[in-house]
């Protein structure tokens, strides 16, 4: 009975100390906002920033998540009322820097400084590869040929999978690793999410519009998850979804809009050529254009990927070699919601365990 | 006939807009599990009579699925049907009666 007692007395008085202490939070996506909720359970107060004027990130353009096709709309809801009194959301406020200062840190916004910063939680997630730049594809030149995101909008819109002059497509074709595996683009990391988000999405094709084909063009298909390589088996078995392995040479209009798609069939080992009403660009996840700028006065370290690298990958993932300096989500390389949650969770804890260190 | 010194080559190029995919639809109408190849190859390693001859059962159901059966009757038939390859496909699949079918839908078609 004694040792509880002097347990929770332990606890209580580690919680008063992290009350007194702040942390900033850079980004409120899914990272910033779980990590954030995680470190107001633990009694500590978190001012989380993001630029845009709503919370959620990325997730707010997308409509259902693989392999379990829930909505976003479910898992962004719970995430915001994880909220916390000890939350303050600077929403609609873009972090210019973060500086450090003495044994504390600033943060500097385009309006502010907010001084006196304990610890940084840097959550500022990923940009989405700029399709035009892959331009034999013809993102932004052929109107039928989209990317991933903007079929993801159409999916949120019932009956909005029309070609652009309103016609019900035949034939959609998903091309993969769209600036991901690319020396051309400059990007040699693979993307992890693509793969399974374009099974997903040809599935969604499959389901909405019953007579049109779906054709995915891959070099590989990597089903890495759990569910993911069944949900590609149900995509052969139940959808009738077509896989073609190569990777597009080019892609062309023909005079009435449709897209004509040039491949090496490897697998037959010969050239390929089809017609598609719509062409479905995987874009790739690259690191945030403006994550370089927010850390530029501490002194953290970019892989060759451009994404943040990790002190130690295996034991201190959220770990950036500064200490009170913190990474959590995608800023770190390419991740699923849920790789993403559980991360950030983890994030929680070694911020955590860095404030009682420095109460003692 | 005067032999000029060149011919004309045929495409090579598989036409997916131009293909016949009534084989695929029999097969896949009576054998539905042929729609779970991945390609792997595992049939082909396994099977004896690619041992001998370029016979391989992964390359005949990619050619089925691109329409692309021109020849493929007289390449089925150095199958011996002996069923190792139905034994090794980490997919399930029936592969003996998706020989079969082919075989039977293109002496229909």
């Amino acid at each position: 009975m004694e040792k509880i007692w002097a347990s929770q007395k332990v606890r209580h008085s580690s919680n008063s100390i992290r009350m007194s202490k702040l942390v900033a939070v850079i980004g409120a996506g899914p990272a910033g906002l779980e990590c954030a909720s995680a470190l107001a359970k633990r009694g500590i107060r978190v001012k989380l920033f993001d630029r845009d004027d709503n919370t959620g990130g990325h997730l707010q353009n997308w409509n259902e998540l693989f392999p379990d096709r829930r909505k976003s709309t479910d898992v962004l809801q719970l995430l915001r009322t994880n909220s916390d009194k000890l939350i303050e959301v600077k929403s609609g406020t873009t972090v210019k820097r973060v500086e450090k200062s003495n044994n504390s840190f600033q943060i500097h916004t385009e309006t502010n400084i907010l001084p006196n910063v304990d610890a940084v939680v840097i959550a500022t997630g990923f940009d989405l590869f700029d399709a035009r730049r892959k331009e034999e594809y013809g993102y932004g030149i052929y109107d039928n040929v989209i990317t991933s995101a903007d079929l993801e909008k159409m999916f949120s819109l019932p009956g909005s999978i029309r070609t652009i002059d309103g016609r019900v497509p035949k034939r959609v074709g998903f091309v993969h690793c769209v600036g991901s595996r690319d020396e051309k683009v400059g990007n040699l990391h693979c993307s992890k999410v693509c793969c399974v988000t374009a099974v997903k999405q040809a599935i969604e094709i499959r389901e909405q519009l019953p007579d049109t084909e779906a054709f995915c063009f891959y070099m590989d298909l990597r089903m890495y998850g759990r569910h993911f390589e069944e949900l590609y088996k149900e995509a052969q078995e139940k959808w009738n979804v077509n896989f073609i392995r190569g990777r597009l040479s080019e892609a062309a209009e023909n005079q009435d809009g449709s897209i004509i798609v040039k491949v090496e069939d490897t697998l037959t080992g010969r050239p390929l050529k089809m017609n598609v009403d719509i062409l479905v660009l995987m874009s790739g996840i690259l690191p945030a254009f403006y994550t370089p700028d927010i850390v530029s006065e501490i002194p953290v370290v970019f892989g060759d990927d451009g994404f943040l690298k990790s002190t130690d990958e295996h034991f201190r993932a959220n770990l950036s070699g500064t200490p009170g300096i913190f990474y959590a989500g995608t800023c770190t390389g390419p991740k699923s919601i849920a790789e993403t949650l559980a991360d950030a969770r983890s994030a929680s804890l070694a911020v955590a365990n860095f404030l009682d260190e420095i109460s003692n | 006939m005067t032999n000029w010194g060149f011919q004309i080559q045929k495409d090579r190029q598989i036409d997916f807009d131009r293909n016949d995919l009534k084989v695929l639809m029999e097969v896949e109408k009576h054998e539905p599990s042929i729609k779970l190849c991945i390609s792997c190859g595992t049939c082909a390693a396994t099977c004896s009579a690619g041992d001998f001859t370029e016979y391989s059962l992964r390359r005949i159901i990619l050619l089925v699925r691109r329409g692309e059966i021109e020849g493929l009757e007289s390449e089925i038939s150095k199958c011996m049907l002996c069923g190792k390859c139905q034994l090794a496909c980490p997919r399930g699949i029936n592969t003996r009666n998706v020989i079969l079918q082919i075989s039977k839908a293109l002496q229909k078609i």
